[in-house]
């Protein structure tokens, strides 16, 4: 297990340095003056220019600055945002529950509809559910989900179709609520005010199905891959000769060990969800990370950018890290060797 | 009455190509605590007769018999729920892989005392005492500390004590041993087979051995079953099949063991079982047989009759007014062929 | 007797026909057995089709503003017309026309994005497991960083870099896919250079150029056609969705996404200005995706049914 983790971080540090180092570049290559960008339109004067120029470290050498960027961050210091003052890192962390909070859902939302369907598709195979969900999961794999996102609006908020489920936000401004733990639902459910929890949960639901969409789709379809190889194995062949119930041939001896890939493929979903939070977060105006990525970077703000390219990254690879440990924890070839 | 009886079983597959043939008329009756083994050459059907019995195929298998007695049961007529009460309890039956037929997420244990909970029932110190009982009947050194093992963890011989021990956990009275020591070392497969050997008369059990290997058919066996593309051939007991064989076929692969070689090179039976694509006209066996006439590439031979060939052999001759040839006129292709 | 001549005269048969030939033969009897591939086939066909002819087919020029036909519904609604098929826009473009046009972009980018990305990670990946060593350790990695990175942001930040526009969309979106052809091609490589007809070409004194590009790659040629399929319909997403974010084509230019994003504001008011543009992505998209699929089956062996 030490050497797993030892081979794991020995490819694990390099890339991380290599992630910062594009995070650092992102602002150096820009063409033109730096803080001419930042500074946008209104421009700056001569006096102040070198002052900021001074200020931001960008008249060092540029290794130099290279160091001192990177050994903020090994302190937790990334920065300050050009817009609001704010320190990056405080910044992320105040929007990050709300991702976390619509992608976990979504994950849930996909992986209950996705795992089902693709286990009884693989076991129905070649039937009319089978056809129809393939289909479906297809559909589901090529949606634009920024186009999803509107359509879903159209039916389910306009007042003139169904007019169920707000358009914006996290919850109604008629409710204030202490943000605790930043997790909407949780805040909301130990409040006080009487309907912020249905409020709440009426604002995740169509996020959560537009940012679910793509990942149900794929676990669906390696859902009813994974299956498919499994079921054709001696194991299950064994299982159905001790005459056991067809529920328990499939639901524990073929699933067991076709969710050991499956739960990888959900775990990989984590750079797909971060994607598509960006654009979900800007249809439903989520104030979560995508939205506040997009919003920097049209705001020219770039050590927010640079900060937030360097924390998502992080996130990505340590889930990826995890994913990995799991897949050696639920595999029990790779846990007991010999 | 006997404990099964299989009259005229055919098992057809659907196929891309078409449908395809791979068990065809092929009757076995066993007596209780009798030994049958079923032996031809890979592809002639045999494992798919016995997964038939066992209601293992795929849904692409189209299963036809004139009876499937197991006891007076009709296993044809019966539910799948019926059927289950008798798959793993009554009949059980142990593959040739037994490295990939324990399922390698769950322990040894588990996966045996699952059988036990699932046909006769108990409480959990119940049955690990049962599945250590049985661990220990099969040969396993130290079964308590075993009984929390991987199947991975263990060697292909101890896998196949495991696949045996869970197989006769509920006292069956057929277990079927579809090639059993295949996949194994070959000082493994005399113990293996030694094991069967035992239990069987230990416990009063029928025994079905499905293998290619001769050799392990005049240890083992009672009464032989031979089966050509998914036809049976001949069946005698194992005495007079050793010394009299009647179809070619037998014949042949009797000739084909190294102990009975009386030339330099060993010989062997030009060709493969015939395919899907490629069978043959009148007789399977015709394009492979040493004796084959006109006849045999016309006319199939009649299914009733107890040996399958228009001219059974007797002391290594055709009868029945074959034209010509005698055995010794042909040679016999040897080597490599 | 038969079965002699049966294979004999199925030799002679192949004999007659050209191996390319057979190999196509052989090729669409496993893709046409795909109901789906090839009606996404069919679909794809149809839409390369408009984005030919899209100026001669078009009813409209896709920027001509009608002002006094704003925000008209489809035809089969009250108050549309049949000139304007599927309604018009805000300023009052004909949006079947804008869509006809739009096609032109999708394929466009589609296109390009696989050609960048197809060639350079071919020639990354293949050199990477050819030369082995130092070089294909620093390869690995940087590949391993753009993955690291979710692709949309990585793509939002090189148009950032690079400036917001089709052109340099597209070419931030190669750069996002880069890894998986890298990859591919590095793992097929290594396996493929292992085997006995690379040692017999290397002995037979190939240098080293002829035996990376005329020995190794055709016989890795299989998954990358796989992934570029694949990639095709999503770069085609991912361009509409930079669009949509403002970060690709630039109104009021006919694309797909910047449509989308123009529209907006009016989804509650003009639902035709949303839902069309964004059907003609997701069509064409699916229509790739089941061509995809098709296109695996058939070129994948291990995925072939018996």
């Amino acid at each position: 297990m030490l050497r797993f983790i030892l081979t794991k971080l020995g490819v694990l540090i390099p890339t991380f340095l290599g992630v910062t180092l594009i995070a650092f570049s992102f602002i150096r290559m820009l063409p033109g003056d730096p803080i001419e960008l930042l500074a946008g339109e209104r421009g700056v004067s001569a006096e102040r220019h070198a002052k900021l120029m001074a200020d931001l470290g960008f008249d060092r050498p540029i290794w130099e600055q290279y160091f001192s960027f990177l050994w903020g961050i090994l302190h937790g210091d990334l920065g300050v945002s050009f817009t609001s003052r704010q320190p990056v890192l405080e910044e992320f962390l105040t929007r990050f529950p709300a991702t976390v909070e619509l992608a976990g859902c979504a994950i849930i939302f996909a992986a209950l509809i996705g795992l089902p369907a693709g286990i009884i598709a693989a076991v129905k195979r070649g039937s009319a559910f089978d056809h129809t969900l393939m289909g479906i999961s297809l559909a589901g794999y090529s949606m634009p989900i920024f186009w999803w996102g509107l359509l879903l609006i159209i039916l389910f908020s306009s007042p003139d179709m169904l007019g169920l489920t707000p358009v914006s936000g996290r919850l109604s401004a008629l409710f204030w609520i202490d943000q605790d733990t930043g997790f909407m639902l949780i805040d909301a459910f130990v409040s006080d005010e009487k309907g912020a929890f249905k409020s709440a949960v009426s604002h995740l639901i169509l996020p959560t199905i537009v940012l679910g969409t793509i990942p149900m789709a794929i676990i669906a379809r390696q859902t009813r891959s994974a299956m498919l190889e499994v079921l054709g194995e001696d194991y299950v062949r064994t299982a159905r000769a001790k005459g056991l119930k067809p529920l328990r041939v499939i639901g524990i001896h073929a699933l067991r060990n076709a969710l050991i890939t499956v739960i990888t493929v959900i775990g990989l979903q984590v750079g797909v969800l971060l994607a598509g939070a960006i654009l979900t977060e800007t249809i439903f105006s989520w104030p979560g990370i995508g939205k506040w990525m997009i919003d920097s970077i049209s705001r020219r703000d770039y050590f927010a950018v640079q900060g937030g390219i360097v924390l998502i990254a992080s996130i990505v690879m340590i889930v990826n890290l995890l994913v990995d440990f799991m897949y050696g924890l639920i595999n029990p070839r790779i846990l007991h060797r010999r | 009455m006997s404990l099964l009886d299989i009259k005229n079983l055919s098992v057809e597959f659907q196929t891309a190509h078409g449908l395809f043939r791979a068990v065809d008329g092929v009757d076995l009756e066993i007596d209780q605590g009798e030994m049958v083994a079923i032996v031809g050459e890979s592809g002639s059907g045999k494992s798919v007769s016995m997964l038939a019995l066992m209601g293992l195929l795929p849904w692409t298998a189209n299963i036809t018999a004139d009876c499937m007695l197991f006891d007076g049961i009709d296993l044809l007529s019966i539910s799948k729920k019926e059927r289950r009460q008798i798959i793993g309890k009554d009949i059980s039956m142990i593959f040739q892989e037994p490295m990939t037929s324990l399922n390698p997420c769950f322990t040894v244990g588990y996966q045996i005392m699952e059988v036990i909970k699932e046909h006769l029932g108990g409480t959990k110190k119940e049955l690990e005492k049962r599945a250590i009982e049985l661990l220990g009947l099969v040969g396993i050194p130290a079964p308590e500390t075993r009984l929390r093992a991987f199947p991975h963890q263990m060697s292909g011989g101890m896998n196949q004590r495991v696949m045996i021990a869970m197989m006769i956990a509920c006292n069956p009275r057929l277990l079927i041993a579809d090639e059993p020591t295949t996949a194994l070392d070959v000082t493994i497969q005399a113990q293996i087979l030694e094991l069967l050997g035992e239990l069987q008369k230990e416990k009063g059990m029928a025994l079905v051995l499905i293998t290619h290997d001769m050799g392990v058919v005049a240890e083992t066996a009672e009464v032989v079953n031979v089966q050509y593309a998914g036809q049976q051939v001949e069946r005698q007991d194992v005495v007079g099949l050793f010394d009299k064989p009647q179809h070619p076929y037998t014949y042949a692969l009797l000739n084909a063991l190294p102990e009975r070689a009386t030339s330099k090179r060993l010989p062997s039976i030009p060709g493969v079982v015939p395919g899907l694509l490629d069978r043959p006209t009148g007789c399977l066996f015709n394009p492979r047989c040493q004796f084959a006439t006109d006849k045999c590439r016309k006319e199939a031979p009649d299914h009733s009759s107890k040996v399958l060939c228009h001219y059974p052999l007797v002391d290594g001759k055709p009868t029945n007014n074959h034209p010509g040839v005698s055995a010794s006129d042909v040679s016999v292709s040897g080597g490599t062929a | 007797m038969s079965q002699v001549q049966n294979t004999a005269g199925q030799i002679e048969a192949e004999k007659q026909i050209s191996p390319l030939k057979q190999q196509f033969k052989e090729f669409w009897f496993y893709f046409s057995e795909n109901k789906g591939a090839v009606a996404g086939l069919f679909f794809f066909l149809f839409v390369v089709f408009v984005a030919i002819f899209a100026d001669i087919i078009a009813p409209h020029s896709p920027n001509q503003q009608y002002r006094e036909f704003i925000q008209l519904p489809p035809f089969w609604q009250d108050g549309g017309q049949f000139q304007f098929f599927l309604g018009t826009d805000p300023v009052g473009r004909d949006v079947l026309s804008r869509i006809m046009h739009g096609s032109r972009y999708s394929l466009f980018a589609g296109c390009i994005v696989i050609v960048i990305s197809l060639t350079a990670g071919v020639l990354l990946g293949l050199s990477a497991g050819f030369f082995r060593g130092f070089y294909e350790v620093v390869v690995m990695r940087v590949m391993d960083v753009i993955l690291s990175i979710p692709s949309l942001l990585m793509a939002l930040v090189l148009v950032a870099m690079l400036g917001p526009s089709l052109q340099n969309a597209m070419i931030a979106i190669s750069i996002t896919y880069l890894p998986h052809y890298v990859r591919l091609a590095r793992a097929s490589t290594v396996a493929e250079a292992a085997r006995d007809y690379v040692m017999a070409s290397k002995v037979a004194g190939a240098g080293k150029m002829r035996l990376m590009l005329v020995a190794i790659l055709p016989n890795c040629m299989a998954p990358l056609i796989v992934q570029a399929s694949l990639s095709f319909s999503t770069a085609i997403l991912d361009t509409a969705a930079l669009g949509f974010l403002g970060q690709g084509a630039q109104a009021p230019t006919a694309e797909w996404g910047t449509m989308l994003a123009d529209a907006r504001e009016f989804i509650l008011s003009a639902w035709w200005i949303v839902t069309f543009p964004g059907l003609a992505i997701l069509l064409t998209v699916l229509a790739i995706n089941l061509m995809g699929d098709g296109l695996r089956d058939a070129l994948d062996p291990k995925m072939k049914r018996s």
